[in-house]
C-alpha cells in the first residue's frame, strides 16, 4: 500500500518535472498576481502593509486553483486513471498521493517564495514568519478541497470555470483563517487560534476529501 | 411477512410520484396561500411595534423564516442526496434538482431582506460578519450546484456527481446555524431557540411561525410542481408518460 503511495507520488514529479511549464506557471501566476496590487493600489507602503496578508491568501487561493485541472485530466485522458481506480489498492490512497504530489508541485513553491514577495510589502520579519506558517498549513487544504472539484468536473465542457464555481466557496474558510492569523499577529493580538483552526480544517479536509474524491472520480469515469 | 410491511419504495418510482405530487401540490399551494395572508397580516398590523428598533424590525417575519428555510431545504437536499447514493433511487435526484431553484431563491430573500433591516439597524447595506457570509457562501453552494447540474448532459450521471457535491458542502449548515455564538459578531443571535423559549412578544412569535409554516408549505407545493416537471421531461420516452390524459389530448 505504502508502495503504491510512493509510486504514484514519484511518478506524478517525474512527469512534473519532465515537463516543467505547468510547475512554471503557477508560480508566475502567483508572483504577477501579488506584483498587480501594488501597481493598482498604489505604492504607500503602509496600505501594502496592511492588504499583504488578503492579497497573498487570495493570490494563493486562485494560483492553486488553476493548477487544479491538470490534477487529473492526463491521466483522465490517457486512461490511466481508470486503471489506477481498477488496481487493487485502496483508490483513497492513490488519490492522497495524486494530491500530495500536486501540493509538492504547487503549493509548496508558493510557500518558499511568499518570503521574498513579502519583503516588497514591507512585512515584518514576524509577520512573513506567520505568512508561511499560514501557507504551509493552508494550502495542503486547498489541493484536498479542490481535488473534490477537479473530480467532479473532469471531462465537463467548461470545465475550467465550473471548477472555480465548485470550490472557492469552499476555500472560503481557509481564506478566512489564513489571512486572519497574518493580521492578528501583526496587530499584536497573536494569531495562534487562527493557525490552530487552519490546521483543524486541514486534519477535517485530510480525512473526508480523499472519500469524496473517490466516489467523484467513479461518477466521472464510469 | 412483506405484506405487513409499509412499501417504503413505493413512491420511488417516477410514475407512481407523478400523480401523487399532481394531487398533493394544489393542497399545498392552498394552505401557502392562506398562511402567508393570515402571517403577512399578523405581522403587519396585528403585531405591536418594537419599542427600540421601530416598525423596521417587522422585516423579520419574512427574512427569519426565508434563513431558516435556506438552510433547511439545503439539508433536505442532502438527505436525498445520500438516499440517491445509496438506494440508487431515480426520484432523489430528481427531488434534490426540483429544491435547489427554490432553496437558492430563499437564500438569496434572506440576503436580501437582511440588507433592508441592516441599513436602518446597523447603517449599511452589508457587512463581513460570519452570519452573512456563511449565508452568501450558502448561496454560492446552491448555484454551483445548479451550474453542475446543467452542465452534465447526462442526468444519472449529473444526479450523482451533484450529490457528492451537496454533501461536501453540508459541511457549511452547522458553521451558519451556531455562527452567531461561536463568533460574537454584529448579526444579533437567535431571536428563538429551543432551549430558553423565545425572547420577544408572543404576537410576533406566532406570525413568525406561521410565516414559516407557510414557506414550508410554499416550498413542498413549488418543489412538487416541479418535479412533476422534471420527470416528465427525464422520462419522456416512457410508455406510462405517453397514456397520461394530460399528454394524449
Amino acid at each position: 500500500m505504502f508502495k503504491a503511495f510512493y509510486t504514484v507520488v514519484m511518478r506524478d514529479l517525474l512527469l512534473a518535472v519532465r515537463n516543467r511549464s505547468d510547475i512554471l506557471t503557477t508560480v508566475f501566476f502567483f508572483i504577477i498576481a501579488i506584483s498587480l496590487f501594488p501597481l493598482g493600489v498604489g505604492p504607500e507602503l503602509n496600505t501594502l502593509r496592511e492588504i499583504a496578508p488578503g492579497v497573498f491568501w487570495v493570490a494563493a487561493l486562485l494560483a492553486s486553483m488553476l493548477a487544479l485541472e491538470r490534477l487529473f485530466a492526463i491521466d483522465y485522458a490517457d486512461g490511466t486513471l481508470e486503471q489506477m481506480l481498477i488496481t487493487p489498492q485502496p483508490a483513497t490512497i492513490l488519490v492522497l498521493a495524486k494530491v500530495l504530489a500536486h501540493w509538492l508541485i504547487t503549493g509548496v513553491p508558493l510557500v518558499l517564495l511568499s518570503p521574498l514577495l513579502g519583503l516588497q510589502y514591507d512585512l515584518s520579519s514576524e509577520a512573513i514568519q506567520v505568512l508561511m506558517l499560514t501557507l504551509f498549513l493552508g494550502t495542503p487544504s486547498l489541493s484536498l478541497i479542490g481535488a473534490i472539484g477537479a473530480a467532479l468536473t473532469l471531462g465537463l465542457r467548461g470545465g475550467g470555470v465550473l471548477v472555480s464555481l465548485l470550490v472557492l466557496p469552499l476555500y472560503i474558510p481557509v481564506l478566512i483563517f489564513g489571512a486572519g492569523a497574518v493580521e492578528a499577529t501583526v496587530s499584536g493580538l497573536g494569531g495562534a487560534g487562527h493557525i490552530s483552526m487552519l490546521g483543524a480544517i486541514f486534519l477535517l479536509s485530510l480525512v473526508l476529501s480523499p472519500l469524496a474524491t473517490v466516489a467523484a472520480l467513479r461518477v466521472s469515469a464510469e | 411477512m412483506s405484506s405487513n410491511r409499509i412499501n417504503w419504495f413505493k413512491y420511488s418510482s417516477p410514475a407512481t410520484f407523478y400523480p401523487l405530487a399532481g394531487k398533493l401540490a394544489p393542497w399545498f399551494t392552498a394552505i401557502a396561500v392562506i398562511l402567508i395572508m393570515v402571517g403577512l397580516y399578523m405581522g403587519f398590523f396585528v403585531a405591536p411595534t418594537d419599542y427600540k428598533q421601530g416598525e423596521g424590525y417587522r422585516i423579520i417575519f419574512v427574512h427569519v423564516p426565508a434563513s431558516w428555510m435556506s438552510m433547511f431545504i439545503y439539508l433536505v437536499m442532502a438527505f436525498w442526496a445520500a438516499m440517491g447514493l445509496v438506494f440508487n433511487t431515480r426520484m432523489s435526484g430528481m427531488m434534490v434538482q426540483s429544491l435547489a431553484p427554490t432553496g437558492a431563491m430563499f437564500t438569496f430573500l434572506a440576503l436580501w431582506t437582511g440588507a433592508f433591516w441592516g441599513k436602518p439597524m446597523w447603517g449599511t447595506w452589508w457587512v463581513w460578519d460570519a452570519r452573512l457570509t456563511s449565508e452568501l457562501i450558502l448561496f454560492f453552494l446552491y448555484i454551483g450546484y445548479i451550474a453542475l447540474h446543467s452542465s452534465i448532459d447526462d442526468n444519472r450521471r449529473a444526479d450523482r456527481a451533484t450529490a457528492i457535491l451537496v454533501l461536501v458542502g453540508v459541511v457549511n449548515i452547522p458553521i451558519i446555524y451556531y455562527s452567531v455564538q461561536w463568533w460574537n459578531t454584529l448579526h444579533q443571535g437567535a431571536s428563538v431557540s429551543v432551549k430558553s423559549g423565545s425572547s420577544m412578544a408572543s404576537v410576533m412569535l406566532i406570525s413568525m411561525l406561521i410565516m414559516a409554516f407557510a414557506f414550508w408549505a410554499y416550498t413542498i407545493a413549488i418543489s412538487l410542481a416541479r418535479v412533476r416537471s422534471i420527470i416528465l421531461e427525464r422520462e419522456r420516452d416512457k410508455q406510462w408518460v405517453s397514456e397520461l390524459p394530460e399528454i394524449k389530448q
